[in-house]
């Protein structure tokens, strides 16, 4: 192995309170590395990461004339910036720097001690060995684009949007449905205040569209993304309508005139509770208010047979039958998404009977059977329109489950009550509250659980077992019988009903994977977007510059997701302000005196960052467009590439150090 | 010698395992963070990306005395810099055929994607693998090359 005698490694190993010092002999390991070549100093140290620990590499560098600095701690993915940054006070190109991550990969994860210090030792070695190899290099800095692109118009992307434009800042807020809104706008009151859904919703839906810093891509999706944090090229689709958004006063004259006399499909915003027209508007306060065509349904798109009664009832020509998907490219330095969730799909729980007895309802069905401009005006009746006198909610549906989702969906308790309270107050029923545990964490939050104990509704603990109709007994003759145990007196319990209410839980979007493909970013073992850190960093994202915000992250409910996406917009309005980034300087770049021209790395790049100079017959890269993955270094067979943090001899004294004592 | 103990009784091997940043390290983070035990056999390689393993790093770690390595990189499609990932594939496989050539048992070089959020993935690979290696007890890849160079 190669030696630079000019390298003088400071060594540091963190006990990180017991997390490492209680698995790893850290002691021992600070001992071994000491007699290390190249180790001047060698030191372990209870929280590395502190400013005592910080204000110690700065000391030693001066003392011991340190120019390379190994820090033995957590993962580089956590802590790396914060000890390059030490490095750089300390007078030390910051690339002077190697992290060993013996927590995540050896104390929190290993179990005999012997053998974890053993790998830790291996592992200093490596980092020592390579640090020996590192290059001085500076980080590229990079002006940021101040306009920022918002995925998903539901109550975090809009309450985003406001923040980031009221900062004056241009946004662009894109929703794939008709309408922003999202889950909340179909809501008629919110816990525990009790407010009206609309009232505190509705008004910042005009203002994401009257604001002059915001545009609004509704019924549009993100079809690709490319670039990097502060420079990012977006293609937007916008999908059509038929209608020509900017000539649309939202006047419905065309509704009336459809040829379909009366409504006949199945209305997506009131849960397929009622039916709307071909041409149609999701609600009335739908933002914008634009109508449009449902091309599946309409007679025109069947058939080509419709004499379009309702483009010829349009006195401002807004239609056109003929719109086909726009793509629109932007260019954005952030990017927010906020593109929520899905409920659970209570078929998946077959027991409890959704889809096979009529009066079993979903959550977000009683929403808008409660809305007073639901299907039925706020009127709650049962499918043969009979009024209910005993209702059952049952709790937990989909969530806390080994079959289907194990986490608690953290919503449904809430939204329970308050459906308990509502129907309550609609109906007069009598109503049982079936629950495993009631959670009820938040502000005003158990007061409004103990209201609701006052108010004469039953609440019962156990898992439900199954709504069924097979009665037993005269009294339940006719009736939902919903059996469950009460776990507080110890027995099996039979409620019979007139109407069930399924409290569906939270789960991730049905296109979270593809957004996330989309984005490049990861999601979670259970499907929602992965944060950079959960408590520390939980709106950013692996990928610089792409922040998430509200449910798509985890089930939240409105103040949370309100909160989040506050946060991300404070994070992407930071990021703006500061004017540049700087870019990791993990580029790669080609040595013209040992390329041989022969191009295998040009087909690899999937930027098309290398070109062929015909003049000088050698290969080119453009640093500005590299991405730093290395794929074209491993492919050349005259190891004329190298890539900066990632070079060839790094990488084989790291293998050399781990391999050889 | 390494800092292993190389009696048979309790041999255990030593496997280095080349991580790509973005997915099989984040799930060698994850698994830690959700303390899920497995064999202190790996000594993790990062990369940005497993298009950066040239198959000099592997055949090298062999030579100096790897029982095994493991290349932890993104599903297919999930590739955070599009399609390393591919290359990775096709070089591994170019691999397997060499190192078979070479004399080393083809079960010693594992190929494996996992994605960020299988922290439970990669501690049963890393366990699997260890117990196969502990079948096929030490390599003698690097006694037979330092044969040949005597």
């Amino acid at each position: 192995m190669p030696i630079n005698d000019e390298a003088r490694v400071g060594f540091y190993i963190c006990h990180c309170g017991h997390n490492i010092a209680n698995m790893v002999d850290v002691t021992s390991v600070a001992e071994y590395a000491a007699k290390l070549p190249n180790v001047v100093l060698s030191r372990d140290y209870k929280y590395m990461c502190s400013d005592p620990g910080q204000e110690m590499i700065l000391k030693d560098a001066e003392v011991f004339k340190l120019n390379r600095i190994v820090v033995a701690s957590c993962s580089p993915l956590l802590h790396e910036n914060t000890f390059r940054n030490a490095t750089a006070k300390a007078g030390i190109n910051q690339f002077y720097f190697q992290m060993v991550n013996i927590r995540e990969n050896a104390s929190w994860v290993h179990e005999d001690k012997e053998l974890a210090t053993v790998k830790a030792k291996d592992l200093v070695r490596a980092a020592i060995s390579r640090v020996v190899f590192h290059k001085a290099l500076e980080k590229k800095k990079v002006p940021v684009n101040p306009d920022v692109l918002i995925v998903g118009g539901g109550i975090s992307g809009i309450s985003a949007a406001l923040n980031i434009a009221n900062a004056g800042k241009k946004v662009y807020l894109v929703e794939k449905d008709p309408t922003i809104g999202g889950y909340m706008a179909k809501f008629d009151k919110t816990f525990p205040t009790l407010d009206c859904a609309a009232c505190i919703l509705t008004p910042k839906m005009s203002a994401v569209l009257k604001h002059p810093g915001i545009t609004l891509m509704s019924y549009s999706e993100v079809a690709a993304v490319e670039g990097y944090v502060g420079n990012y090229q977006v293609k937007v689709t916008r999908k059509p309508r038929y209608i020509i958004e900017e000539k649309c006063v939202g006047c419905f004259a065309c509704i009336d005139a459809c040829i379909f006399k009366e409504a006949k499909f199945s209305d997506e915003f009131n849960e397929g509770l009622s039916k709307r027209k071909p041409v149609y508007i999701p609600f009335p306060q739908a933002t914008p208010q634009v109508v449009l065509i449902d091309d599946k349904t309409c007679i025109h798109f069947k058939t080509g047979k419709c004499p379009q009664s309702c483009a010829k009832a349009c006195d401002r020509n807004a239609f056109d039958f003929d719109q086909k998907p726009v793509t629109q490219e932007l260019e954005v330095g952030t990017i927010l998404l906020c593109t929520g969730f899905q409920p659970f799909d209570a078929a998946r729980a077959p027991y409890y009977g959704y889809g096979r007895y009529p009066n079993v309802y979903t959550s977000l069905e009683v929403e808008r059977l409660v809305n007073a401009s639901g299907p039925t005006g706020g009127n709650v009746v049962l499918r043969d329109k009979t009024r209910p006198k005993s209702i059952g909610i049952i709790h937990c549906v989909g969530s806390r489950d080994e079959k289907t989702n194990k986490w608690c969906s953290r919503v449904c308790c809430m939204y329970s009550l308050k459906l308990a309270h509502l129907l309550k107050e609609h109906t007069d029923a009598e109503i049982y509250n079936f629950y495993i545990d009631m959670r009820t964490p938040g502000k005003g939050y158990e007061e409004f659980y103990d209201k609701l104990l006052n108010e004469g509704v039953h609440f019962i603990r156990g898992r439900v077992a199954e709504v069924s109709d097979w009665a037993i007994n005269e009294h339940e003759k006719g009736k939902l019988v919903i059996r469950a145990e009460d776990t507080l007196i110890g027995m099996v319990r039979r409620i019979p009903v007139d109407m069930v209410v399924l409290a569906v839980g939270i789960e991730p979007g049905k296109d979270a994977q593809d957004i996330r493909r989309v984005f490049n970013i990861s999601c979670s073992n259970e499907g929602f977007f992965l944060e950079r850190h959960p408590k520390l960093a939980p709106v950013e994202t692996f990928t610089d510059g792409i922040f998430i915000a509200g449910a798509c992250q985890g089930p939240k409910d409105i103040p949370d997701s309100v909160a989040q996406a506050g946060a991300a917009a404070a994070q992407a309005l930071a990021l703006i302000d500061s004017g540049f980034v700087e870019l990791e300087p993990n580029t790669a770049f080609i040595n013209e005196e040992l390329c041989c021209g022969c191009q295998v790395c040009i087909n690899l790049c999937p930027y098309h960052a290398i070109t062929f100079d015909e003049t000088k017959s050698v290969s080119h890269i453009n640093e500005a467009i590299c991405k730093g993955c290395g794929t074209c270094v491993a492919a050349c067979g005259s190891g004329a590439i190298t890539q900066n943090l990632f070079e060839d001899q790094q990488i084989l004294s790291e293998i050399y150090g781990l391999l050889v004592e | 010698m390494s800092t292993i103990e190389n009696s048979n009784k309790d041999w255990s091997p030593r496997i280095i395992a080349f991580f790509c940043n973005w997915c099989t390290y984040t799930a060698s983070d994850l698994a830690g963070v959700s303390r899920l035990r497995y064999a202190p056999t790996t000594r993790v390689i990062r990369v940005m990306c497993s298009g950066r393993i040239d198959p000099e790093f592997v055949i090298e770690a062999f030579t100096q005395g790897a029982d095994g390595i493991l290349i932890g990189g993104c599903h297919p499609g999930d590739c955070h810099y599009s399609e390393g990932n591919y290359k990775c594939l096709r070089r591994y496989h170019l691999l397997q055929r060499v190192i078979g050539q070479m004399g080393i048992d083809q079960r010693r070089l594992r190929l494996e994607w996992i994605s960020a959020s299988e922290g439970k993935r990669l501690q049963e690979v890393v366990n699997e693998m260890t117990e196969t290696l502990r079948q096929l007890g030490p390599s003698p890849i690097k006694e037979v090359v330092q044969t040949v160079i005597k």
